[in-house]
């Protein structure tokens, strides 16, 4: 990808493999600063491990990861996860309420959330304070994706992982989730990449976007690509999905 | 108790046999070897604790209790197979569950420090601690493989593996735990303990045989709870690397 912006990930031949079976081939490619880009392409193509390993949660078998500049292993493993930070795709919640979630990133610390900063974040996600007290498990599949997105904030991570975070939501709540995500990024110029199965959330929500299959890297480039993508590859799967 | 009225016991392995020909289960020959590996292994043990009783010599009763330690440890640590290290963090568990409930009781004096004391209680502690770490290392497995998410949640917030498996392996630790504690509670309601029947049987006083029921079984809930816990700190640590990632376990 030609990008004159500075990179907050860049991706040097990075290979991955377990048990023996090669998950990510040779991966070479930039995540700009600042900017949105969002990681497409068939299940199985390797985004979540991807993923994964920018936040350190994986390591490269080979190849070299650089977040802002510095080589991936140079960062301490916990305080590279809360600058890089990751909502998870099923939106995982330790057992009890709304607070105890979003006070889990300052607990790991040894500090505390106060309760009015909790309220802030809530509504950051277009949730009122009546949801502080609730029990996680009473919560609808948005709900729990937007307190998981409130949580991941708390850390004010730099670089945001999003890991298919509207793929079980409805029309309405996907709508304010994409007004959240383009929000954070232009308010606190967050890097964001996002793993998306919807080609039109890609191209109306990301700067730029990566189409992945089998493991390899297809195409990269402005999101605008998506339609009218230069690979014979990338063009069958982009049919396939629209169609 | 006479070799012929021994020998009539075995009215009880020819029992099963007849309904296992009869029915066609199958289990003719599993009966068989386990009725005469119990006879070899018994009689061997019984052999064995003669000559160490008679010899009174502490270096029988260490290899005993060694021996006893090294065979615990080579069949709890099949279940722990994943974790690295476990045959050494379960041997490690079962030599500080002996020294703590053996220098208890002989260091207050409270059971004479001689062969007969010694081997079966050590053997009563060291089985017990083996069950409880299979027990354990089943639970935290299953918990790991059931709760791999959360883990992952709170390593990907910046938590320490640790604090990522913290519940994970508090509910090991309990439920492991949980078969020993209920088990005392229904103590000579619903049956009477092994050891302290053989010693009514054997003609003892009942008021002594269940002072001595007691003692094992306030000792066991020490060797429980230590092997639980010990078992578990010692194991966790190993399902990480040195980048604190969640290793795979089989």
């Amino acid at each position: 990808m030609n990008i004159s912006y500075e990179p907050a990930i860049h991706f040097q031949q990075v290979t991955f493999s377990s048990n023996d079976k090669m998950i990510l081939k040779s991966i070479t490619g930039s995540f700009p600063k600042g900017k949105i880009t969002t990681l497409v392409g068939p299940s199985g193509a390797g985004k979540t491990t991807l993923l994964k390993l920018c936040n350190g949660l994986l390591s490269p078998t080979d190849g070299q990861i650089l977040i802002d500049n510095q080589v991936i292993s140079a960062y301490e493993p916990t305080a590279l996860r809360r600058h890089v930070g990751m909502a998870l795709q099923a939106a995982p919640m330790i057992e009890g309420t709304v607070f105890d979630n979003l006070a889990l990133p300052r607990t790991l610390q040894g500090e505390k959330l106060t309760e009015q900063e909790a309220i802030q974040y809530l509504q950051d996600v277009g949730l009122d304070q009546s949801f502080l007290q609730r029990p996680t498990n009473k919560l609808s599949g948005g709900q729990r994706q937007k307190v998981s997105i409130a949580r991941t904030l708390i850390n004010q991570s730099s670089i945001l992982l999003l890991d298919e975070i509207t793929s079980a939501l409805d029309r309405q709540s996907v709508q304010e989730i994409e007004t959240l995500i383009a929000t954070i990024n232009n308010k606190f110029n967050v890097t964001i990449i996002w793993i998306t199965h919807n080609l039109q959330q890609a191209l109306t929500i990301g700067h730029y976007t990566w189409v992945m299959m089998d493991g390899e890297l297809i195409e990269t480039g402005k999101s605008s690509l998506l339609n009218a993508p230069k690979n014979p590859r990338v063009a069958e799967f982009v049919q396939g999905v629209n169609a | 108790m006479t070799y012929t009225s021994l020998s009539l016991t075995l009215i009880f392995v020819l029992i099963p046999l007849l309904l296992s020909k009869t029915l066609k289960l199958g289990l003719e020959k599993d009966t068989l070897i386990a009725t005469i590996r119990s006879i070899i292994q018994l009689l061997a043990v019984g052999y064995i604790l003669k000559f160490v009783f008679d010899a009174q010599s502490y270096i029988y009763i260490f290899l005993m209790v060694t021996l006893m330690i090294i065979v615990a440890t080579l069949n709890a640590r099949k279940k722990g197979k994943g974790i690295k290290g476990i045959t050494w963090k379960i041997a490690l568990t079962l030599i500080v569950v002996e020294f703590v409930t053996q220098g208890v009781l002989l260091g207050f004096d409270i059971v004479p420090a001689t062969a007969q004391y010694i081997i079966p209680i050590s053997g009563m502690m060291i089985g017990n601690s083996m069950v409880l770490s299979v027990l354990f290392l089943n639970r935290f497995t299953s918990e790991i493989a059931s709760h791999q998410n959360e883990i992952e949640l709170i390593l990907s917030l910046g938590g320490t593996p640790k604090q990522a498996i913290h519940r994970q392996l508090m509910n090991a630790i309990k439920a492991s735990m949980i078969p020993t504690i209920e088990s005392q509670k229904t103590i000579g309601l619903v049956q009477l303990p092994g050891m302290m029947s053989g010693q009514i049987i054997g003609g003892a006083d009942p008021i002594q045989a269940v002072q001595f029921q007691l003692l094992i079984i306030f000792a066991l809930l020490t060797a429980a709870t230590l092997s639980s816990i010990m078992i578990g700190f010692l194991s966790y640590p190993a399902l990480f690397n040195e980048r604190l990632q969640l290793l795979e376990t089989k």
